[in-house]
């Protein structure tokens, strides 16, 4: 959306956290410049890490009071890139850098019927929407999956608000998501909106496809952090500029190469616009393609990737999880 | 800019217009598979219809590069394709084809607005989405009722959008400004009533026992043959929010009961009114003129049309050049007589709307 995509900048006071799951902190701001987030916007978080600044993005979960009041959560994943634990470290009275929601994924009024599907902290993309929806009494269905209910944040909230029309998958209580049923159960006038694990989103997108549902019908949003493997240390060889850098965990190889000296080109930095492709020219691993820009098949060429969100990895086979002995090494041109 | 309070900014010369409600934004026959470009309330759109009629609003500007779709053409089913690197957008704004790439960007979205066709217009809302609902169209029916028929047309005036709304508000000032056709002494010498709701607001006028003017009796021969004599005549001016009014308008023969109810020895026309906001200086003024005699001559409706053209066409100048001193005085106000109550409502009911949706400012 062009025109509700300009970034303001301004500072958010932190005015209320709590724990709302495992691992996920609910953070409540009050923005200097306070405008209504619109359900399916985000706002973006100037973040520190390592004393370095960078920016991550967070679904506003609630927008109350005209926006006066903006909650988002944040899961802590240790593994991920430091962002988050950062924001777990907020305390009422901090304030930090935000910017003014931003939309990326509009809800449409005008859907015969709707599914949200959340997995995991996806839910915080969902709620807003699923509120609307029902303000405005239209046919949805709210399908939550998660790995166990301790890590679901807002279950019993949303079990009250939304009843029957909450739909609640559990792996570890035996009633995993099945979602070629889920998919079955859309019409062409469905419209799917999803949030979570890019597993989750391929499968939905792979069972939508092959169900000749309405493209355009399934609507998702993508930040690029989540992987078909957890991501490892890897290493760039970037022939033509001499140079041999090591991609840290929680940094992502563009950040690398800018870091390295590269001067690189990029777009959106979520995997969405592959102005930030590279040439594959060697590899000694596997990619672990985390955008949505290349199709299957050119994903599973090998030949480019999109250095923003991808990663190298060691393992050969997706359910290895082995500790890596040596670091995956990618040989790539820039242009 | 900052935010004023209701009460101080009624004497605004211009205001802002409110986005949580519904605007014409074109005739109905003028949206068809050819897309048409449309400012409404400061938003470029993009107006066409789909393969199966229904007419669809979207930004006209590409996600990509911004390239106005309106340049576009229609494609498949309910598409439109940008001019320019050929994506293609549904009705609903989303993307369904990068021709350049093997994917589609999930981002790739124009937005697409509500769209409601009633009345022979086309109406668009451009606030917030969840909040349209179809029912809040403001009542036009004798657009389209077999009781009624009648044309119009669609006047660009390059004027705040309240300006065109004070001036039918008040129509003492067709003694003045339409003196050939409609204007009369008694317009100003009559007493006249205002009322209003939280909606509307009407202004209701009748002049007993007075000559007809030229247009009037023109109206009056075409139902009653060779008519002579005094007449009773009537103004009922009803606005209805956002910016929609409908004046009940109309001539009898003198003392046969139309200010009781028996309008049988009278014409009766529906002058429809919808202002729509360009921008803050300029409005989209669509109207049309309805009667409820002689139905079926095509002749009778392009004459009124041709005539209240010529009316409208004397509003136009006064609000072009209205317009054009109010920018040249920035520094002189308004003063606000009792002919204004009328449009002094209007003003109020359209402040308290924007007060409701936080964007009460004065304009520059
Ligand atoms: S910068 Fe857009 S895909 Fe990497
Ligand atoms: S500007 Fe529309 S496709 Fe490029
Ligand atoms: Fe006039």
């Amino acid at each position: 959306m062009a025109a509700t995509n300009t970034e303001v900048w301004q500072y958010g006071t932190v005015v209320e956290v709590g724990s709302v799951a495992t691992n996920i902190q609910r953070i409540v701001l009050a923005p200097e410049l306070p405008v209504n987030a619109e359900p399916g916007s985000h706002i973006d978080v100037r973040v520190r890490i390592d004393g370095r600044e960078d920016r991550r993005s967070y679904s506003v979960v609630e927008s109350n009071e005209g926006g006066r009041r903006l909650a988002i959560s944040v899961l802590k994943t240790p593994l991920s890139r430091g962002g988050s634990i950062f924001m777990h470290t907020l305390q009422p009275g901090d304030q930090l850098e935000i910017t003014q929601p931003l939309q990326n994924f509009p809800l449409r009024v005008g859907a015969a019927r709707y599914i949200l599907l959340a997995g995991g902290i996806g839910i915080t993309a969902m709620i807003n929407m699923a509120r609307i929806l029902k303000n405005l009494r239209l046919d949805y269905t709210l399908v939550y999956a998660g790995r166990s209910r301790a890590a679901m944040a807002y279950l019993d909230e949303l079990q009250q608000l939304h009843g029957e029309n909450l739909v609640v998958h559990v792996d570890d209580e035996g009633t995993p998501l099945n979602v070629r049923q889920l998919v079955a159960s859309a019409t062409t006038d469905t419209e799917l909106y999803m949030c979570g694990p890019i597993r989750l989103m391929d499968a939905v997108r792979r069972a939508w496809t092959e169900a000749r549902l309405n493209y355009p019908n399934l609507r998702y949003e993508t930040f690029g952090n989540s992987g078909w493997y957890q991501p490892e240390e890897f290493i760039v060889k970037v022939p033509t500029l001499g140079l041999e850098i090591r991609v840290g965990q929680d940094n992502s190889m563009l950040e690398a190469l800018e870091d390295a000296g590269a001067d690189m080109m990029f777009g959106c930095r979520k995997g969405e616009c592959g102005l930030c492709e590279v040439r594959i020219l060697e590899l000694d691993g596997t990619i672990d393609h985390r955008d949505v820009f290349y199709s299957t098949r050119q994903q599973t060429a090998t030949t480019k990737m999109a250095c923003c969100v991808s990663r190298a990895v060691t393992s050969k086979n997706l359910l290895t999880s082995d500790p890596p002995t040596a670091p995956a090494v990618v040989t790539i041109a820039v242009p | 800019m900052t935010a004023v309070s209701a009460q101080s900014s009624t004497t605004n010369k211009v205001l802002g217009y409110p986005l949580n409600v519904w605007y014409v934004a074109a005739w109905d026959k003028e949206v068809t598979r050819n897309p048409l470009s449309r400012k409404v309330a400061g938003r470029p759109l993009a107006l066409y219809r789909t393969e199966d009629g229904k007419a669809a609003a979207l930004a006209d500007a590409c996600w990509h590069r911004l390239a106005p779709l309106s340049l576009g053409k229609t494609v498949g089913k309910d598409g439109i394709q940008c001019p320019y690197h050929g994506i293609v957008y549904n009705s609903a704004g989303r993307c369904v084809s990068m021709p350049a790439q093997e994917t589609i960007n999930p981002s790739a979205t124009v937005p697409s607005f509500p769209v409601v066709e009633r009345y022979r217009y086309v109406w668009v809302w451009l606030g917030d989405p969840t909040l349209a609902d179809p029912d809040l169209v403001p009542d036009m029916h004798q657009l389209d009722s077999p009781q009624w028929a009648g044309d119009g047309e669609t006047i660009y005036a390059p004027c705040n959008f309240q300006l065109v709304l004070d001036n039918l508000m008040d129509l003492t000032h067709e003694e003045f400004i339409h003196s050939s056709s409609i204007g009369q002494d008694e317009l100003s010498e009559s007493e006249f009533v205002v009322t209003h709701d939280d909606h509307t607001v009407t202004v209701t006028r009748w002049m007993f026992n007075i000559d007809a003017p030229p247009f009037w009796l023109k109206n009056m021969r075409d139902k009653f043959p060779g008519f002579e004599g005094k007449v009773d005549r009537w103004q009922i001016i009803t606005y209805r929010s956002p910016s929609v009014i409908n004046i009940d308008v109309g001539v009898a023969k003198a003392g046969t009961g139309a200010f009781e109810g028996d309008r049988s020895q009278g014409v009766n026309g529906f002058v429809m009114n919808a202002i729509t906001p360009e921008s803050d200086k300029s409005c989209h003024y669509f109207w049309a003129f309805m009667r409820n005699y002689r139905l079926d001559s095509q002749l009778i409706t392009t004459q009124l049309r041709q005539g209240v053209h010529g009316v409208f066409g004397e509003d136009e100048a006064m609000l072009t050049a209205q317009q054009a001193a109010i920018d040249a005085n920035p520094d002189y106000e308004f003063y606000n007589l009792n002919i204004d109550a009328g449009g002094m409502w209007v003003r109020r009911l359209i402040e308290r709307q924007l007060e409701s949706e936080g964007r009460l400012v004065p304009l520059a």
